[in-house]
């Protein structure tokens, strides 16, 4: 469906296209994975998708499916397939910074439970993907260790927080990678690469060992080229998990097979007034509702909805996400693991605490520290935490209000293409802004799905966004694969296949 | 509801000790300078969080998510110390916590 | 911020001018196997940093989970305490930044604790019942433990410190009590006894060994002095960590005399947190923290509500043991006991070995005998708890037993108790060895009897003239005869049948 068939690069397959290659025996994984650190090494340079690459690793772990796979051994699908892992997820014996000078340096001693999951199904992982510090942002810029650039055009921004995954499949260097999203780090990168997102339902994915920025928000999901290829990943990493008291204790239902059903006929699709409006880019409008047409036309029923307390939910998230993430970060203090700053005249440990924080922590981190320390502060609590609680009920009435009359809500994923490197650096609510559409499903626990809806301004990747109810994340797939299927046949091709060539690029 | 105060430079001093950032005077000016505007932004909640709204503090309702008293892996004491800046007799070293007067 | 100090008020005149109110703030850590929030055990004393997960060490992406056992802990405690049990109830962070704190702030419970408005009834040493309002009881964890290095271990003048986080995260429940007035110049005891009271109470609830010395159970104390019962509440002090019952004593003691004090130099009393000295008896201030107040609790965002069902309170409630107070009743009403009895043996600490003497089947009154007595004195002497005695309750059920079966008298019985006291082991075994059994076999008494009659005519003449009584005086010759191990019940008998006369 969407392979390349003219190239014999196997980094150009679906990973569901690698993993049946590895199947039949056309390629073996270490070969796989040695093309995708070969990638890597010919274009990271230049788009610094990766803080970390972990070749011996990966070989090792590519080596030994081979083995197994050539001993007869039963593997999961997607063994032997390379993953790309966001640096906020904690790898046992791999540097993890969550893109923090703060953390710089940390070998975690224990795994991520979906990390664990990754590597009891045998996927190599070939390194960790650059982020904004903490998650914190819409662009990557605010990592540590300088910005991603989006493969697309080398001076835009691949989005934000997991601009590094987005990047990391969007060229080619990984098939599948790991992406966190609070309100909107796996969508909104998603949408600005081309690429596909998914941020499935609060709790399907376990967050223990997410670095956490906000708990109530936090969601772990897919990043990939096709709908199916998030499917089969968020199979993977999905599932209860008793050290996560959120983790949602229902088994995953066969998301694949929803991926592939490729049928809409009486799926009936809301269209969110609020999220439509002047606040989105013309052509990222234009091609949103090309999508909503080709799905009228299979047979889906186009509705509109009105989700009126929509207006209020930056609000509520620019609250809530800075008051946890406030918490959360207290721990980061110099005195366990990580940055430890000591300043000259008799230090103490509030000293060295203060001197750490101040030095290890970027400018974005202190703005959300600060902001949410107000938040919860004595005689502030009612008015902003108390109330944006209350929004987010309002919020979550929204959307039940919303599914009594359609079974999945649609709208652009961000309002915009990607926009230049450092063009929104020096205003933080025009960055804040981007979030707008990708917020509301965090607030209210649903979860979301972006695909690619065509090319918009400046001839960069727009794209469209599903939401489904909670529990519901079966049906992002059902209609994400099908509009896929009739967009990519409307291109005669994948939209990716038509980003430039890239830098250190051998074509 | 009540205009909340503009938030200035000591508001963001205060803030910073509270939570444990040193700030260059720059920043605290750049905070300072920012934090109204933002505010202002997200204040709206207030205008439909009335009375009768709940609070949502988790966005997918459970209770009594237990565990059983069952001891499990504990780290070794070098896993433990593995990320330590400083560390003295399988113990974390952290500065004097009173300061000298 | 510094206090000036003032003169120390005598303690009698200090409590005839002022009027003391308390408030009690009992943590205590819970016997679990493991943590509050994760699987590392809940041990003592092990090597630093090894009792302990990525959860405990608060290490980034980890995420706590409530143990169901320390949720059933803290209900019986609650249901022990009288509180009404709370039909959900969550937890939440209290944010403040201190190095033995793995994530800068402690998980416990704010506005909603899962018991809440309870009493308990305090006994003190006269028997007067003092009934402590509880205002809550809350569950949270531990924090680590810190080493200072420098100046003589203590914080002050430390150059730095070290942390052992092997109790970070173990579980504790708070008790605070609502202000206890009307206690008078009893304050101290009223203190004191409190927290035994509820030490006693965890121990029978079997929910924490419940160790003073250990830390197990820790109390801080607040204390504040008005003019008259009826004026409004002054301003208290907080004295934390005090952890043994002499030590409270002498804290509420203490700062009743140096509030007192202050108040008498027209001075006001400064609301802080203090530090009780274990040296000289005196508390001193602690750290003034700017932002101590401003701990910005919210809800624990990863972590859900705790929600006891009804049925579970219920069960729990049904499964209680009987708490100290009524088997004190109980035990008092089966023994028999005088209230002033009772009262002597609960604060010897006599009742548990009482207990289970009478349960190897001696009478209570030769059990509280034994051991308000010679074992009383011996565990003094030796400066020890009774239970802390080589002589076990089975052993002195077995000693009783010789007596009323007259195989030992009592003289015995005290040289028995010697040998058993060594460690020589159990009665029966040193009677035997040691051939010290009381001489009952007719034959052998009989000869001693006849050559007493022969020896005292004139005792004889007596007893036969109608004066019963003289007839120790032929008893004494025939236990000298028998170095003490003649059955002189017996003996008695035999001399009344040859000598003819009824007892
Ligand atoms: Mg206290
Ligand atoms: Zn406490």
């Amino acid at each position: 469906m969407t392979q390349n068939s003219q190239s014999t690069d196997p980094t150009r397959l679906s990973a569901a296209g690698q993993a049946k290659a590895l199947a039949d025996g056309d390629v073996t994984s270490e070969q796989l994975t040695r093309a995708h650190l070969d990638r890597i090494g010919a274009v990271d340079g230049d788009l610094n998708a990766f803080l970390h690459v972990s070749e011996d690793e990966a070989l090792s772990t590519a080596r030994d499916v081979d083995q197994r796979r050539a001993a007869g051994e039963q593997l999961h699908a997607l063994a032997g397939v390379p993953i790309a892992v966001k640096d906020v997820v904690v790898t046992k014996g791999m540097p993890t910074t969550a893109g923090s000078k703060i953390l710089e340096g940390w070998v975690p001693p224990y795994d991520a439970t979906l990390v664990e999951k990754l590597r009891a199904a045998r996927l190599p992982i070939l390194g960790k993907t650059n982020m904004d510090e903490f998650a914190m942002g819409s662009s990557t810029e605010n990592s540590a260790f300088g910005p991603t650039r989006n493969p697309w055009d080398r001076d835009r921004i691949p989005g934000g927080s997991g601009g590094g995954s987005a990047a990391a499949v969007g060229a080619y260097e990984a098939p599948l990678a790991i992406g966190t999203d609070t309100g909107g780090s796996i969508r909104q990168p998603a949408s600005v690469t081309g690429t596909v997102g998914v941020k499935p339902t609060y709790g399907s994915v376990s967050r223990y060992g997410l670095i956490a920025m906000a708990s109530s928000l936090d969601q772990a999901g897919p990043c990939t080229r096709t709908v199916e290829d998030s499917a089969l990943l968020h199979e993977l990493i999905a599932g209860h998990d008793a050290r996560d008291s959120t983790s949602l204790p229902e088994h995953v239902p066969g998301f694949a097979e929803a991926a592939r059903r490729q049928d809409v006929k009486g799926l009936r699709v809301g269209v969110i007034e609020q999220l439509e409006g002047e606040g989105f880019a013309p052509e990222v409008r234009a091609r949103f509702e090309e999508s909503l047409a080709q799905l009228e036309s299979a047979g889906a029923e186009i509705v509109r909805v009105s989700c009126p307390n929509f207006e209020y939910a930056l609000g509520a998230y620019y609250l809530i996400m800075p008051s946890e993430a406030s918490s959360n970060l207290a721990k980061f203090d110099g005195m366990r693991y990580g940055m430890r700053v000591v300043p000259e005249d008799h230090p103490t440990a509030e000293s060295v605490m203060k001197a750490s924080r101040g030095a290890g922590f970027g400018d974005e981190v202190k703005r959300r520290i600060l902001l949410g320390t107000y938040a919860l502060s004595a005689g502030y609590y009612d008015a902003y935490y108390g109330s944006a609680q209350k929004v987010r009920t309002l919020v979550q009435r929204d959307f039940s209000a919303a599914f009594e009359k359609v079974d999945v809500l649609a709208s652009p994923t961000a309002p915009t293409v990607a926009f230049r490197l450092g063009e929104k650096t020096d205003d933080p609510l025009a960055m804040y802004m981007n979030d707008i559409a990708t917020i509301p499903a965090n607030l209210a626990g649903v979860p979301g799905l972006s695909l690619p809806s065509g090319l918009a301004e400046d001839g960069l990747p727009a794209g469209i966004q599903f939401l489904a109810p909670a529990r519901a994340d079966e049906r992002l797939y059902r209609a994400g694969g099908a509009l896929e299927a009739l967009l990519e046949d409307s291109w005669g091709g994948p939209l990716l296949d038509r980003a430039p060539a890239l830098a250190g690029e051998v074509k | 509801m009540d205009l909340m105060p503009a938030i200035g430079r000591e508001d963001v001093a205060r803030l910073a000790d509270l939570a444990r950032i040193q700030l260059s005077d720059d920043e605290i000016a750049r905070y300072a300078g920012e934090f109204d505007a933002i505010m202002d932004a997200v204040a709206s909640v207030s205008e439909v969080a009335t009375e009768d709204v709940p609070a949502t503090s988790h966005p997918i309702p459970m209770t009594n998510v237990f565990r059983t008293d069952v001891v499990t892996a504990t780290l070794t004491q070098e896993e433990a110390l593995s990320g330590a800046p400083e560390a003295e007799d399988g113990r974390f070293e952290v500065p004097q916590i009173l300061g000298e007067e | 911020m510094t206090t000036i100090e003032t003169d120390l008020v005598d303690y009698e005149d200090a409590t005839d001018r002022y009027d003391p109110v308390l408030g009690i703030e009992v943590h205590v850590e819970l016997g679990t196997a493991t943590k509050m929030f994760d699987g590392a055990p809940n041990i003592f004393a092990a090597d630093p940093n090894t009792a302990i997960t990525p959860v405990s060490l608060g290490l980034p992406g980890t995420l706590p989970v409530v143990n169901e056992k320390a949720v059933e802990y803290a209900i019986r405690i609650g249901l022990a305490l009288n509180c009404e049990i709370a039909e959900s109830c969550r937890f939440a962070r209290k944010q403040y930044f201190y190095p033995d704190l793995t994530k800068n702030f402690q998980t416990s419970q704010y506005d909603e604790p899962i018991a809440h408005d309870g009493w308990v009834d305090v006994e003190l040493e006269d028997g007067e019942i003092v009934r402590v309002e509880i205002e809550r009881a809350h569950m949270e964890e531990d924090a680590g433990k810190s080493t200072h290095v420098g100046g003589s271990g203590r914080i002050q003048g430390a150059t730095h410190s070290l942390v052992d986080y092997n109790r970070a995260g173990v579980p504790l429940v708070e008790i605070v009590t609502r202000p206890i007035p009307g206690v008078g110049k009893r304050a101290p005891e009223v203190a004191a006894a409190y927290v035994r009271t509820l030490r006693d109470i965890f121990r029978s609830l079997d929910v924490s060994e419940a160790r003073m010395e250990r830390g197990n159970v820790r109390a801080d104390v607040n204390v504040s002095l008005r003019e008259s019962a009826e004026a409004p509440l002054g301003t208290r002090t907080e004295t934390k960590n005090v952890n043994s019952f002499r030590s409270i004593d002498r804290t509420v003691r203490y700062e009743i005399s140096r509030q007192a004090g202050i108040l008498d130099a027209g001075q006001h009393v400064v609301q802080e947190t203090r530090h009780f000295h274990e040296e000289d008896g005196h508390t001193s201030a602690g750290r003034v923290k700017s932002d101590a107040e401003d701990y910005r609790y919210f809800p624990e965002p990863d972590l859900v509500p705790v929600a006891p069902s009804r049925e579970w309170v219920e069960q729990l409630r049904a499964t209680l043991p009987e708490l100290p107070a009524a088997r004190r009743r109980r035990l008092r009403e089966e023994w028999g006991f005088s209230d002033l009895e009772m009262r002597d043996v609960v604060n010897a600490g006599a009742l548990d070995v009482i207990e289970a003497t009478v349960e190897s089947g001696t009478s209570a009154q030769s059990a509280r005998k034994w051991w308000m007595g010679e074992l009383a004195r011996t565990a003094s002497e030796q400066g020890v708890e009774l239970d802390e005695l080589a002589a076990t309750p089975a052993q002195i059920a077995e000693l009783q037993g010789l007596i009323d079966e007259k195989k030992i008298n009592d003289k015995i019985a005290r040289q028995v108790l010697g040998k058993v006291l060594e460690g020589s082991g159990d009665p029966s075994a040193i009677v035997e060895s040691e051939g010290l059994a009381v001489v009952s076999d007719d034959s052998v008494l009989t000869g001693a009897v006849d050559q007493a009659i022969a020896d005292n005519p004139d005792v004889v003449a007596k007893i036969q003239g109608g004066k019963v009584q003289a007839i120790g005086a032929l008893i004494g010759p025939i236990m000298k005869a028998t170095r003490g191990q003649a059955d002189a019940g017996r003996v008695r008998e035999i001399i009344m049948e040859k000598l003819g006369v009824q007892g």
